[in-house]
């Protein structure tokens, strides 16, 4: 469904992705893994052309979206949470869920809101309250949702679990799951390597803009290099 | 204690320091030189006064702002009715205002309605400079300039070609869009500080043009004898051109230099129902949201797919337009124009209208338009110190009520 090849994106003279080649099947949850500073969002917002990649491929269901601008990879049917959220704190709830919606019609919109609203039942409760005035663990599912507004069939999401107390971790994920089962692609950044391996079909291991590892989810989680570096021994 | 004591002292010494500048010592013509006078000792009591107040405020201060903080603020809101009755109530309320404009000036003085059309330029200016500054949050600092570009459409068009007003209204109101478009396309890609910088720049470039392109504009002697609006051809002056009609004449009344003051009113009024009602309908519109979205986070809005060069261009381009159409009346009202009407402190004024209301409100940016321009002409008996009093009362606003007067409101919830 995506893919990349041997992709290399620079910050000015400043190298931050090495030759990055990695794929997502439809259907599938892939999780990439990485400290600080290894290129983990240089990689996401690559593929949403920010920076755009200075050489190699990048394929959205089969066509080349590495020219493109950003607001027209946006719209071809994947969507971003990006990290840190960056939900509208001054609209509501309503309005950052309709901007998220913005070039759906309007029964598309509507029948996606029921969605939406039927998976965080949370924003209904919310629905006319500022998205500021809301807690952390909210506004990630806010950011979520307005992501999904757009009925995407691949979803990015950067650390959603950033900041966020573990129950609500535990939510997000299982909500992460579900997503799955409705048959939305996912391609998850995570520094919690723990819990994103746990649901990942694949991940892979980003070092300094270079992918070090890829593996199932599982031997991963199980393979002693990872398990020192990301999971604590 | 002790810093508020310093702090008392140095606001003290400021104090002195501008007073004696601005209210001390006055220069004056004394035959054919220049003299330096010193003022009278009633008026050094007035100062040390003044200055005793800065130092006795600064030294207690908390104790001041606790004072401050008890009085109520005005909930203006609360005022409104709740609910179902608000909604059976808007109509009659917006119909009798309505009314009330129209009827009003039959009833006063030629002066009254003559500030009353300024003040709906101004209303104009401050509605459209919100779409650009509270809405999409682009700090323009030069938004007279489009302002100018409309004034001046309607001059030289009307000048050379002998364009009716009317004709020229869309016609200026295109150009000024124009403008808008051919700035902003480059310079959209600048953030805060430096858009407010070339926005300056380019407010100050039109002048200097409009100043210096002598053959065409008529540089500092702007244009004059600009003709008035036209009521479907009937003209209100006490003779008619050829080949027009007066509109005394074609009623059958007594001419009388009111009818043109009130008829250029009523255009105003006109032109200020559409304009509200122009941005209320794209306010809510998608695009109006997605100005306010781009305003919170530029990020996310890309994020959803969002063009944001199109997006803040098309607020930058209706702010320019609906400047272009206040530019056009203005012109038609004034008679005359030159590049001294669009000198850096309108575009200050216009921004301190947006700030003052309550950036993004459309009733703040109304109720600041009519403060703004109703208070100095209030305010003329204090002859040199009218502006100093304009500041004053501005920072004692922005401190009382630094939100604006009537803030955007969102619907939120209660917590009982």
């Amino acid at each position: 469904m995506l893919e990349l090849k041997n992709v290399n994106t620079h910050y000015g003279q400043i190298q931050a992705l090495h030759d990055v080649s990695i794929e997502v099947n439809k259907g599938e949850i892939v999780t990439l893994i990485g400290a600080n500073g290894a290129g983990k969002t240089t990689l996401m917002m690559t593929v949403c052309g920010s920076p755009q990649a200075s050489s190699g491929e990048i394929l959205f269901e089969g066509e080349s979206i590495r020219q493109m601008s950003t607001s027209l990879i946006m719209r071809k049917g994947l969507a971003v949470v990006p990290e840190g959220r960056r939900i509208f704190s001054g609209l509501t709830v309503a309005e950052n869920l309709h901007m998220g919606a913005y070039f759906s019609d309007k029964d598309a919109y509507e029948a996606q809101l029921d969605h939406v609203l039927g998976l965080f039942p949370r924003l209904k409760e919310r629905y006319h309250q500022r998205g500021g005035t809301m807690s952390g663990g909210e506004q990630q599912m806010l950011s979520i949702g307005r992501a999904l507004m757009s009925h995407p069939r691949l979803l990015l999401l950067d650390e959603p679990s950033l900041g966020l107390a573990p129950i609500i971790i535990q939510q997000i994920f299982e909500i992460i799951e579900r997503l799955r089962e409705e048959g939305v692609t996912i391609f998850l950044v995570e520094q919690n390597a723990n819990q994103a391996l746990k649901i990942a079909d694949r991940g892979y291991v980003l070092e300094n803009g270079r992918v070090v590892m890829s593996d199932t989810g599982e031997a991963l989680l199980t393979h002693d290099a990872v398990r020192k570096a990301y999971l604590g021994g | 204690m002790r810093g508020s004591l310093y702090n008392a002292i140095f606001a003290a010494g400021i104090t002195l320091v501008l007073a004696c500048l601005m209210l001390g010592v006055r220069l004056g013509a004394e035959g054919t030189t220049l003299a330096v006078t010193g003022a009278g000792a009633d008026r050094w009591g007035w100062i040390l006064a003044g200055v005793g107040v800065v130092f006795f405020g600064q030294l207690f201060a908390n104790q001041v702002d606790a004072l401050f903080g008890r009085i109520p603020k005005p909930n203006l809101s609360a005022l409104k009715p709740q609910g179902s009755s608000w909604n059976t109530l808007k109509p009659w309320l917006l119909s009798a205002l309505v009314v009330g404009l129209l009827v009003w000036p039959f009833m006063v003085s030629r002066g009254a309605v003559d500030l009353a059309t300024l003040t709906l330029i101004y209303i104009m200016l401050g509605l459209g400079l919100n779409i650009v500054v509270g809405l999409a949050g682009l700090l323009d600092l030069g938004y007279v300039a489009f302002y100018a570009v409309g004034a001046y459409t309607y001059a030289l068009l009307s000048e050379y070609f002998g364009f009716s007003f009317w004709m020229c209204l869309p016609i200026a109101a295109l150009l000024a869009a124009t403008f808008g478009f051919i700035l902003g396309f480059p310079v959209l890609r600048l953030r805060g500080d430096y858009l407010a910088i070339v926005t300056l720049g380019f407010g100050e470039m039109i002048r200097i043009l409009l100043n210096n392109w002598t053959s065409i504009t008529g540089g500092p002697n702007g244009i004059s004898g600009i003709e008035k609006p036209t009521l479907f051809g009937l003209e209100f002056s006490r003779r008619a051109s050829e080949g027009n009609q007066t509109f005394h004449e074609f009623f059958g009344i007594d001419y009388s230099s009111g009818h043109k003051v009130i008829f250029l009113y009523l255009i105003a009024v006109l032109l200020v129902i559409i304009v509200i009602y122009l941005i209320n309908r794209l306010m809510r519109m998608p695009i109006g949201r997605a100005w306010e979205a781009l305003r919170e986070d530029e990020i996310a809005c890309r994020s959803l797919g969002l063009n944001r060069t199109v997006i803040k261009l098309s607020a930058f381009t209706l702010g320019a337009s609906t400047a272009g159409f206040a530019g056009c009346f203005f012109a038609a009202r004034q008679g005359f124009i030159s590049p001294e009407s669009f000198i850096f402190i309108e575009s200050a004024i216009i921004l301190a209208i947006v700030v003052l209301g309550g950036m993004g409100s459309q009733i703040g940016v109304i109720l600041a338009a009519i403060v703004m321009t109703i208070l100095p002409e209030l305010a003329r008996e204090f002859s040199d110190y009218r502006m100093l009093m304009f500041g004053l009362l501005m920072v004692v606003m922005m401190r009382w009520r630094p939100e604006g007067l009537v803030p955007m409101k969102r619907p939120h919830l209660e917590l009982k």
